[in-house]
């Protein structure tokens, strides 16, 4: 077999073992689509039925509505970035000397399981992007539903990077969460998903970290694609997000070549 | 050509040397045994020639290529089974060996034919469809011996292959372990601490402590070493005897481990009667008597002082229960 088609192979190999996995444990599944779901439910019914609709570049959106597409992007965000868990499991269970002895790259291994990682990431994502469609909120064509599912998937690219580059330096399953969560609770609470980005009234300072968060134009994207109306031009929120992703996979992929079992 | 030749080979951990320039020549299709006490280097002498772990000084050849500039080129030419498990609990047998064999850059057909050889090699065509977390601990050591000759290397490292198994575990194991010896015609290395796994496995051992080879023949060379026999004689303070024992002309060699004082005579039926006088002479009680041929554990002693189980027990014991807490 030629180099470049056993490195594909494994890579490949690495990728079908994520998503087998990702099937087989079913509760897995439900509880990782629960939380986003108790969102919409609950705290995004609560907001349509107490507040009127927001203006939002031109349009009028319930609460609901406004907050739907951030939804997904949060989904995406806790899903990719817990994702490294799986790294630390198989140091854990000892898996891991078996991948790095064999004779595949470190890239080669970490570019696997992005991949992996951002499949399954990507399904749980689809699966409340059709839980928001069943209620009515969805993209207006099929251009905006391609849209919303490169956003999705460059959002999964980013957030699976950072949670393996964390997963390369730390091998405690406890501990792992624990950091993680230090990371994307600031990402999430400052990606415009619950405010106005352009709100005349918004701090200043307010404004200054969501421009800086870079969940924030995946967000933002997101409603354009689904809603039709963004903040920042659809193409500006794509470049940011895609030399963001970028970064991060060459950043985990770094990182990644000095993991030890 | 060798199988495997070190050079010099050292690993450094700050201050503790692991493995101290090592030079070892394996043949071509030779069952080798490296034998020690927990801690004496073997397992990183083994991730070192399995380029998991860079050496700090020195190198090595293995099936040919160097450790150190073609590292690729020996993953590709070894396998290797770790002294702690390493499967996927939660793939099946035959997944486990698939996804190895498709890392190894196998096709389809070369791993289905290979799987089914592997899997009969080590007995497991019964349970390759079952999630390994449903195997017992022989089974999934079985199934990493199998996984590591699914790419046919040339050289199968086993660490502690039978590390925690019971005894009749222990046994089929070692039957497993000659057989792809001898049907793969594959070079096997193994590291161990049980003594009767060295001696009746292998076709050579290297008795290693504090990361030298401290002696290296077949097992019945180095025991013949030790002409004679072995008196062990269970005393209370047994230091108190040494020099009388060392002034015998009958003793070749007084080694005291614990409260056992173990003398080598060359006829140990006829002189045990003799030294167990000379203690009651000196107003001691002899509590228990043994005679045996040398075992490697008393050439392990003849070369160190120590037994290799003082520091056997405790390790392994906690081990044991680390694993069953996180399971």
């Amino acid at each position: 077999m030629g180099d470049e088609k056993m490195t594909a192979q494994a890579i490949y190999t690495l990728w079908l073992r994520d998503l087998k996995w990702f099937i087989r444990a079913k509760a897995r599944v439900i509880s990782s689509i629960a939380t986003p779901f108790l969102w919409l439910a609950i705290i995004g019914v609560g907001l349509s039925a107490t507040f009127p609709k927001v203006q939002f570049s031109g349009s009028e959106l319930s609460p609901l509505e406004f907050i739907a597409p951030g939804i997904v992007g949060m989904t995406l965000l806790f899903s990719s970035t817990m994702f490294g868990l799986s790294v630390i499991w198989d140091k854990q269970f000892g898996f891991m000397k078996e991948i790095l002895v064999a004779p595949v790259s470190r890239i080669h291994i970490m570019l696997g399981k992005v991949f992996g990682g951002s499949t399954v990431s990507m399904l749980q994502g689809i699966l409340i992007l059709f839980a928001v469609g069943l209620v009515g909120i969805r993209p207006s064509s099929l251009v905006g539903l391609l849209q919303a599912l490169a956003f999705m998937v460059l959002i999964s690219l980013s957030f699976v990077s950072i949670g393996l580059a964390f997963a390369s330096r730390i091998n405690d399953p406890i501990a792992f969460p624990i950091v993680v969560n230090f990371l994307i609770m600031p990402l999430f609470f400052l990606s415009g998903t619950f405010y106005l980005i352009g709100s005349p009234g918004l701090p200043s300072w307010l404004g200054f970290l969501t421009r800086l968060n870079p969940l924030a134009y995946g967000v933002d994207g997101l409603r354009g694609a689904v809603l039709g109306t963004s903040h920042f031009p659809i193409l500006l929120d794509f470049a940011v997000l895609a030399v963001f992703s970028l970064a991060m996979i060459l950043l985990g992929g770094y990182l990644f070549r000095k993991i030890s079992a | 050509m060798p199988a495997i030749v070190t050079n010099g080979l050292t690993r450094k951990f700050g201050d503790l040397v692991a493995v101290d320039h090592v030079n070892l020549e394996i043949e071509d299709g030779e069952l080798f045994g490296l034998l020690g006490p927990n801690g004496a280097g073997k397992t990183t002498f083994i991730h070192m020639l399995s380029t998991i772990l860079p050496p700090t000084e020195g190198t090595a050849r293995v099936a040919g290529f160097d450790i150190r500039e073609n590292s690729d080129a020996v993953r590709a030419a070894i396998g290797i089974v770790f002294q702690d498990p390493s499967l996927d609990n939660r793939l099946t047998g035959r997944e486990n060996l698939d996804f190895h064999g498709r890392m190894y850059g196998m096709t389809k057909e070369q791993r289905n034919e290979r799987i089914k050889k592997v899997l009969e090699l080590v007995g497991l065509e019964d349970r390759a469809d079952s999630l390994v977390e449903t195997y017992s601990s022989g089974m999934r050591r079985r199934l990493e011996m199998a996984r590591g000759l699914m790419h046919r290397p040339k050289i199968l490292f086993l660490d502690e292959p039978t590390l925690g198994l019971d005894p009749q575990t222990r046994r089929s194991i070692w039957e497993y372990i000659q057989t792809l010896n001898k049907v793969e015609n594959v070079t096997i290395i193994l590291t161990t601490h049980y003594m009767e796994e060295a001696d009746q496995l292998c076709d050579r051992v290297g008795i290693i402590d504090y990361g030298r080879i401290i002696a290296l023949d077949d097992p019945e060379a180095l025991k013949d070493e030790l002409k004679g026999d072995i008196v062990s004689l269970k005393v209370q303070q047994p230091e108190k005897y040494i020099g009388v024992f060392q002034k015998s002309k009958f003793v070749g060699e007084v080694k005291v481990v614990e409260d056992l004082l173990h003398l080598r005579v060359s006829n140990g039926e006829k002189l045990a009667p003799k030294l167990m006088e000379l203690i009651r002479k000196r107003g001691g009680r002899v509590q228990a008597v043994s005679l045996r041929r040398p075992t490697l554990e008393d050439v392990f002693i003849h070369y160190t002082g120590r037994a290799i189980r003082e520091e056997e027990v405790k390790p392994a014991k906690v081990r044991a229960r680390f694993w069953a807490m996180r399971r």
